[in-house]
C-alpha cells in the first residue's frame, strides 16, 4: 500500500496492463512468460511419460528359420514367434513376409488351396509374393531381411522393410 | 450426551431432514450441496416427460453406476496381458456377484452411449442450442467424447479376441492420418503394436484420467443449465413466452420425477444384467484375426465408411468435417430463435421427414451399388487411389448434401434454419443406416449378407 500511494492515485487504480509503469509491465510480462515456460515443461513431462519406451528386441533380432532344403519350392511356412511367413518361391528364392495386413493391421492367414493370403477383416488379398491382389490394402505386405549363412536361413525380425509392390531384387537366393 | 449428537447434527446442516413447508423446501434446495445445482423454481412445462425424456438425468445415473461397478472391478482386475483375461475369468467365477457387476458395467456403458446420443438429439430438435445455451452444447460434445474414449479404452481391458482386434483395427486407422498419425498411433499403443504398454495406457486413461475429466465436465454442464434457469422451455411455433410464468418448486416436483426415472433405469439395467451376460471371447491371440472382425456397434458406422472411401477420407477428413459441423451448430447464423419449438416449425417437421425419407432411400442404394457396381479404382486406372476412391466420392457426397440443402431451400422455399435442420436429419439417418448395415448386414470378409 505504501508503494502505491507513492505513485499517485491514477496509477494505483489500474491493476495491470500495458499503460502501467515500465517496471510493473516488465514484471507482468516476465511472470506470464515464466508461467508459459512452466506450462510447456509440464506438457513435455506428460508427453514423455506417454512416449513409447524403446523395445529391447528391436534392431538386430534374428530368427533362425532352418536349413535351406527344409523348405519346398512354392511353399509358405508360418513362424508365429517371429510373426512372419517364410516364402520359398518356385525358383528357390526366399522372402520373409510380415503377417500384418497393410490395411489396418489384422493377421493374414495363408490359404494353400487358393494360393493367396486373405485378410479376414476387410477381405484384402495378397499373392505369394505379398503383392496386393485385391484392395482395400494400399501396398504389398512388409518384408523382413533374409540372410542365408552356411545353407541356414535366418530372418532379421528387428528391421521391417516397407514397399509398394514386389520386385525381384527383394528375393534372397541360396 | 444428546447434546453432542445435536451439535454434530447442527454442524452438518441446519434445516430439517425432510422439508415440510414451501419455505423449508426453498431453503433445502439452496443449502444442499447436491441440490443447489437446480433452480429453486422451474417452469412447469419443462416437467413434461416427453419434453426431455429425462435423458440427461439418465446419463448421470449411468455414469454413477459405471463408477461404482468400475471401482469394484478394480479390486480384482490386473492390467497386464498375461493376467488380464485370467483375472476377468476369476471375477466372473470366484467373486460373489462378480459376473453381475461386470454385466452391469458392460450394459450400462453401452446404454450410456445410446442415451447420450439421444440426449444430443433431444437438445438439437428442441432448439436448446441457442443463446444462452450455446457453449453448453460444446461442453456436452466434450462429454460425448469422454464417453466415447471410456468405451473405447474399456473395450481393450478384458484382453479377449474381440477387444484385441477391435483395438488393433481402430488404432490402425490412425496410420492413415498424414504427418502425425504414426506418432499418435505409437503413443496410444505405447509401441509399434498392441501389447503390455497399450493395456497399461488404456487402463490409466479408463480408470483415472477420463473419469476425472468426465466429473469436471459434468459439473460444468449442470452448472450451465442452472445458469440458463433450467432446461429450455417448450413452446409451440410463434408462441411468445410472456406474462407471469407458471413456476413450481423444484423440490418436490422436479426431484420426485428425477428419482423415479433414476430408479426405473437402475431396475431395467439390473434385470437386463441378470438375464444377459457381457460377452467374453477367447483370450487374445495376436496370430489369428477373427472373421469378420467388427468394431463395437458405436464405431461400426465409421468402419462401414472404410469400405466405401479411401482410409484417409474415412478416418480423417469425413469425421473431421462432421465434428466441425457439430461444433458449429450453435454458432451458425439463424434467422430466428427457435429454442423450445420441437423441430423448429410445421415446415421444419415436414422437411425433416423428407430428409429422413431421402436418406432412407439413398443410403441403401449407394451402399449396394458401391458394393456390386461402382469401381472407381478400375474406371480411373491412371488416377492415384486417394483421389479415385477418396476425394472424388467424398466430393460427390458433400456436393449431394449441399445440393439437398439448396433444393430444400428453393423447391420448398424454407428458411435457412429449416434447411440446416433438414441436412442434419439427412446425415443423421444416413449414418444410422451405415451403422445398421455394419451391425446386421456384414458377414465374413465384410461382404453384404442377410442377417
Amino acid at each position: 500500500m505504501v508503494s502505491r500511494s507513492r505513485h499517485g492515485a491514477g496509477v494505483a487504480v489500474k491493476p495491470t496492463g500495458d499503460s502501467g509503469p515500465p517496471r510493473r509491465r516488465f514484471l507482468v510480462v516476465a511472470l506470464l512468460g515464466l508461467a508459459a515456460v512452466a506450462l510447456v515443461e509440464y506438457l513435455g513431462v506428460i508427453v514423455d511419460f506417454l512416449r513409447p519406451r524403446r523395445q529391447r528386441t528391436s534392431g538386430d533380432a534374428v530368427v533362425v528359420a532352418g536349413p535351406v532344403e527344409r523348405f519346398q519350392p512354392n511353399s509358405v511356412s508360418a513362424f508365429p514367434e517371429g510373426k512372419f511367413y517364410l516364402v520359398r518361391l518356385e525358383d528357390g528364392g526366399f522372402l520373409a513376409l510380415s503377417r500384418v495386413c497393410t490395411h489396418l493391421g489384422c493377421t493374414v492367414p495363408w490359404s494353400t488351396e487358393e494360393q493367396r493370403f486373405a485378410c479376414p477383416c476387410h477381405s484384402s488379398t495378397y499373392d505369394i509374393h505379398g503383392d496386393v491382389l485385391s484392395p482395400p490394402a494400399p501396398r504389398a505386405l512388409d518384408l523382413y531381411p533374409v540372410r542365408i549363412e552356411n545353407q541356414i536361413v535366418k530372418v532379421v525380425t528387428g528391421t521391417t522393410i516397407r514397399r509398394n509392390s514386389f520386385e525381384s531384387a527383394q528375393v534372397t537366393r541360396a | 450426551m444428546t447434546g453432542v449428537f445435536l451439535r454434530i447434527r447442527r454442524s452438518i446442516s441446519q434445516g430439517p431432514f425432510l422439508p415440510r413447508t414451501d419455505h423449508e423446501r426453498k431453503r433445502f434446495v439452496v443449502h444442499n450441496f447436491l441440490l443447489h445445482f437446480r433452480p429453486v423454481r422451474i417452469h412447469d412445462r419443462t416437467l413434461r416427460w416427453t419434453h426431455t425424456f429425462g435423458l440427461g438425468g439418465m446419463s448421470l445415473v449411468l455414469v454413477l453406476v459405471l463408477m461404482g461397478t468400475g471401482a469394484l472391478m478394480m479390486f480384482v482386475y490386473e492390467p497386464s496381458p498375461d493376467r488380464a483375461y485370467e483375472s476377468i475369468l476369476r471375477l466372473q467365477q470366484d467373486v460373489l456377484f462378480g459376473q453381475l457387476v461386470r454385466n452391469i458395467h458392460h450394459w450400462s456403458a453401452n446404454l450410456l452411449i445410446a442415451i447420450a446420443l439421444l440426449h444430443l438429439l433431444r437438445v438439437y430438435f428442441t432448439g436448446a442450442y441457442h443463446a444462452p445455451r450455446q457453449f453448453n452444447w460444446l461442453i456436452g460434445l466434450s462429454l460425448l467424447v469422454c464417453i466415447g474414449v471410456q468405451n473405447f479404452t474399456g473395450y481393450l481391458l478384458p484382453w479377449d479376441q474381440l477387444s484385441y482386434w477391435a483395438v488393433t483395427i481402430s488404432t490402425g486407422m490412425l496410420g492413415y492420418v498424414p504427418l502425425v498419425g504414426t506418432w499418435v498411433q505409437q503413443v496410444i499403443r505405447g509401441g509399434p503394436e498392441i501389447g503390455r504398454a497399450t493395456l497399461l495406457t488404456f487402463y490409466a486413461f479408463h480408470t483415472t484420467v477420463v473419469p476425472a475429466l468426465l466429473v469436471g465436465f459434468m459439473a460444468w454442464h449442470f452448472w450451465r443449465v442452472r445458469k440458463a434457469r433450467g432446461v429450455v422451455i417448450p413452446r409451440s411455433e410463434g408462441e411468445e413466452l410472456s406474462g407471469p410464468p407458471e413456476r413450481v418448486l423444484a423440490v418436490p416436483h422436479l426431484l420426485i420425477r428425477e428419482v423415479v426415472v433414476g430408479l426405473v433405469l437402475v431396475a431395467v439395467v439390473l434385470v437386463f444384467s441378470v438375464i444377459a451376460n457381457a460377452p467374453l471371447a477367447d483370450t487374445a491371440n495376436p496370430g489369428m484375426s477373427p472373421n469378420p472382425a467388427k468394431a463395437p456397434w458405436y464405431f461400426v458406422g465409421i468402419q462401414e465408411l472404410l469400405l466405401h472411401f479411401h482410409p484417409l477420407l474415412a478416418v480423417l477428413v469425413l469425421p473431421l468435417v462432421a465434428v466441425l459441423a457439430l461444433l458449429l451448430i450453435p454458432y451458425l447464423l439463424y434467422e430466428r430463435d427457435t429454442s423450445g419449438v420441437f423441430l423448429m416449425s410445421r415446415k421444419g417437421r415436414t422437411m425433416a421427414a423428407i430428409a429422413a425419407v431421402t436418406a432412407l432411400l439413398a443410403t441403401p442404394v449407394w451402399i449396394v451399388s458401391d458394393e456390386y457396381w461402382i469401381d472407381l479404382a478400375a474406371w480411373l486406372p491412371n488416377v492415384p487411389l486417394v483421389v479415385s476412391t477418396g476425394l472424388i466420392p467424398a466430393a460427390v457426397l458433400l456436393a449431394a448434401i449441399w445440393g439437398f440443402f439448396t433444393a430444400v431451400k428453393t423447391r420448398f422455399s424454407t428458411s435457412n434454419d429449416e434447411a440446416i435442420q433438414a441436412c442434419f436429419v439427412l446425415v443423421l439417418v444416413g449414418f444410422a443406416l451405415l451403422t445398421v448395415t455394419g451391425v446386421w448386414f456384414r458377414g465374413p470378409g465384410m461382404a453384404l449378407v442377410w442377417p
